[in-house]
């Protein structure tokens, strides 16, 4: 049978997964402060309602949605509201973040893990629910779950895609839950599917897993409604975009939502969430994260109340050996380097991947000799060498020509580059001065008005 | 402190430098097979290109105080593929001269590596071809019966000289032009007069498996182009009334002469070939249709080293043509909607 997957794309040479797959997910309580940052999704931030000296419990909502795109956050610890204030986190900047002073009790609001059965609700009510949990996409964007699932007036998907494909090298955070918390996921996923009566729910994992593919073939054996797709193993099968085409052949552009394609796309633990927020009325307060690469001493997956201090993290499961040069949160394809562990765990951190050697510094960038491996690697389809090319000249105009908005910055280009240029972080900067342009003409053109 | 960079934090394990290796090695087979017929001038022809062209490098960017790169290893290949490319008749200033307009004035003044316009070693060859067509054409090294019972009495005898049997023996090429037959599997084997480096298909051919099995070439240029050279080389026969053409002549034509080392080595260049797919389909079909034309219509029985250099020419219209469409956009090359 032909696999299922999308065209190009790579094979990185190492996929690091073999350190932590088979690693069964452990509980971590943390005993410091707990940071929330008000802006950890996209959109609006959202807006304390917490003031300092208040006492919160484990679940409670300290910030509301500050737009209909923006997200609650709740606290997983219980304590006292310490400070509002900028803190450091995961990009590397100051952001205004909310501190709890953890007591260590863990005490609870009184509905906390109680269940619920979804079928007597409304899609007013579970829309409602998952927006005052907090719920983002985990897969790293960080886009509001309620905002992704309000559909437009007579518009409905016929898809709705869990994305096991956890494509990225080291990260296995979603392989374990698939393995440990099937029925959870299927139960979120039912969720999805009773707001949605005309749509099917697809399981699309990469087959370099077929202990999940298994397991949850035999749980959906029965059901006709949900089935799992199986899909070649390939970076970025997990990229929205190129998931979608290997599941139904349908292809969107970055001008697009995946529902243009009928298709909603949950990541596993989004899915989750959605369960636990669903049925066990408990809000996104919790991750699973895996930390991982040949930098830290014990490799693990571990579920990790948001708020953490991931040093702190690091310290309870074995810490880092020796001074790794790199530190990135998430995979190494997209993931962000940190210059200091001291940063919060956020809803979308999935990963703390420790590096002894830093494989970019090793290479200086050299003339590009045109060899067209970053075409053959490119999922969107472009011409990297040459966006490369009108990126680093500032021609902004020819770099837009060149289709460059259409860029996921997946970094297969980068990967596969023998010149060692420096793509990725090209095509980023391009792309930021081109919305920032757009921005500036529609602020110019509204002003006008 | 660690480190800060923009993601990918992974790199493969690919460089320039190892991608020229690559070719130097592909290279071997058809050069050394050019050493053990044609004996120590070939072999000092060689080497004498190949240092010109790696000395020519770091002379000018050292002049120039340019960051040198000759441990990239792209003008040794500029130097071997120029080697390969010469009669082993050729006086010993000829390869001097060649390297230098190879790596001077078509690599190097264009910007160096990745900037030149044209294949440098193919360009200094034709410079050559056009300067002093008496040496690089009309003198060919006899070959006898290389591979007899004194083989190596032969191959000994080859490396102890200098001085060459100058029999002006037609190459297989000029032969097929003339309306002669050639003995197929002897051009194949590379038992025949000519370049070098071309004489051997097989030796050629080894080196292209090698390339496309370390993915340092796709086949789809060269076998495009090998193809399409045999078509227009029969249409354009019957199109100028010479009749149906013969297997023997359609064969004849990629086993001999320049067309299947041009193929290999050159067409392949990823600087002055397209880097787009469609691009490289016409880039190689076009190749193929001037090599026959040339061939069929020239007062040479060569065309494929033209043809390639005027395909270089042409590369940069040809990659606008021919510009991927974007995943999920609807028109060709068009922006996205």
């Amino acid at each position: 049978m032909k696999q299922r997957t999308f065209r190009h794309g790579i094979h990185p040479a190492r996929d690091g997964k073999a350190y932590t797959k088979d690693a069964p997910i452990q509980e971590y309580r943390p005993t410091g402060e707990a940071v929330y940052p008000l802006s950890q999704h996209i959109g609006a931030p959202a807006k304390a309602i917490v003031a300092v000296g208040d006492e919160v419990k484990v679940g409670q909502m300290i910030a509301e949605p500050g737009g209909f795109v923006s997200a609650a956050i709740c606290s997983a610890v219980s304590g006292k509201v310490k400070a509002i204030e900028p803190r450091l986190t995961v990009n590397g900047r100051k952001s205004p973040a909310i501190v709890i002073d953890n007591d260590g009790a863990f005490t609870p609001i009184p509905t906390l893990g109680e269940e619920r059965d979804p079928a007597t609700l409304s899609n007013e009510e579970i829309l409602t629910i998952i927006r005052d949990a907090g719920i983002v996409g985990q897969g790293g964007a960080g886009f509001p779950t309620h905002v992704k699932l309000t559909m437009k007036e007579g518009v409905a998907p016929d898809t709705v895609i869990i994305n096991a494909a956890e494509c990225e090298p080291y990260l296995t955070s979603d392989y374990r839950l698939m393995l440990e918390r099937p029925e959870q996921l299927l139960s979120g996923l039912r969720v999805v599917l009773q707001m949605f009566s005309a749509a099917r729910g697809v399981i699309a994992i990469e087959n370099n897993k077929p202990e999940a593919i298994r397991l949850l073939n035999k749980l959906t054996a029965d059901n006709a409604r949900i089935s799992v797709c199986p899909l070649k193993t390939k970076y970025p099968q997990g990229g929205e975009r190129m998931l979608i085409h290997a599941v139904t052949g349908r292809d969107i552009n970055s001008k697009k939502l995946p529902i243009d394609a009928g298709c909603v796309v949950l990541n596993v633990s989004t899915t989750i969430s959605i369960y636990q927020a669903v049925c066990r009325q408990t809000p996104l307060i919790s991750t699973v994260m895996t930390l991982t690469g040949d930098g830290v001493n014990t490799p693990c997956n571990v579920a990790v109340p948001v708020g953490t201090d991931q040093a702190e993290l690091m310290e309870a499961f074995g810490g880092l050996k020796g001074e790794p040069e790199k530190l990135i949160s998430g995979g190494p394809m997209m993931g962000n380097a940190m210059t200091d562990l001291h940063v919060p765990v956020v809803k979308a951190s999935s990963s703390i991947l420790a590096m002894m050697q830093d494989e970019v510094a090793q290479w200086d960038p050299s003339p590009c000799i045109r060899c067209g491996r970053c075409v053959r690697a490119c999922p969107s389809r472009l011409v990297p060498a040459m966006m490369g090319k009108a990126a680093d000249a500032g021609d902004l105009t020819a770099f837009e020509g060149l289709n460059g908005m259409e860029c996921m910055e997946c970094g297969c280009c980068t990967y596969v580059c023998p010149a060692k240029r420096r793509l990725t972080q090209s095509f980023k900067f391009a792309k930021n001065a081109v919305n920032a342009a757009r921005r500036r003409a529609k602020e110019a053109a509204d002003a006008k008005k | 402190m660690t480190n800060i960079s923009v993601s990918p934090h992974v790199r493969s394990g690919l460089s320039t430098s190892t991608v020229m290796r690559d070719v130097a090695i592909a290279l071997m087979p058809a050069l050394l097979f050019g050493v053990f017929v044609f004996g120590l001038r070939a072999l000092i022809i060689i080497a004498i290109s190949a240092v010109t062209c790696v000395l020519t490098e770091y002379v000018y960017e050292r002049l120039m105080k340019l960051p040198v790169t000759v441990a990239d290893g792209s003008a040794l290949v500029t130097g071997l593929i120029l080697a390969m490319n010469l009669p082993s008749t050729v006086p010993f200033w000829v390869p001097v001269m060649g390297g230098v307009f190879a790596i001077l004035f078509v690599k190097q003044l264009f910007g160096g590596i990745g900037q030149n316009f044209m294949n440098p070693a193919l360009a200094a060859r034709c410079f050559l071809i056009i300067s002093f067509p008496a040496m690089m054409g009309g003198n060919w090294q006899a070959v006898g019966n290389i591979f007899g019972a004194d083989a190596f009495a032969g191959f000994a005898q080859r490396m102890s000289t200098l001085t060459v049997d100058a029999a002006s023996a037609a190459t297989p090429l000029a032969v097929l032009q003339g309306g002669g037959e050639v003995d197929l599997l002897q051009a194949f084997l590379g038992i025949h007069s000519g370049c070098i480096g071309e004489t051997s298909s097989l030796a050629i051919l080894i080196g292209a498996v090698y390339m496309i099995a370390r993915g340092v070439i796709s086949p789809r240029i060269p076998a495009v182009f090998v193809g399409s050279a045999v078509v227009f080389a029969f249409l354009l026969n019957l199109l100028a009334g010479n009749g149906v053409p013969s297997v023997n002549y359609l064969v004849g034509q990629i086993v001999s002469g320049g067309l299947l080392a041009g193929a290999v080595f050159m067409a392949t260049d990823y600087v002055t070939s397209p880097i787009t797919r469609g691009g490289q389909w016409i880039y190689a079909i076009l190749l193929g249709f001037l090599t026959a034309l040339f061939r069929v219509f020239g007062s040479s029985a060569e065309g494929a080293s033209y043809a390639i250099i005027i395909g270089n020419t042409l590369v940069p219209l040809i990659e606008r043509v021919t510009m991927p469409c974007a995943f999920g956009s609807s028109h060709k090359g068009g922006a996205v909607k």
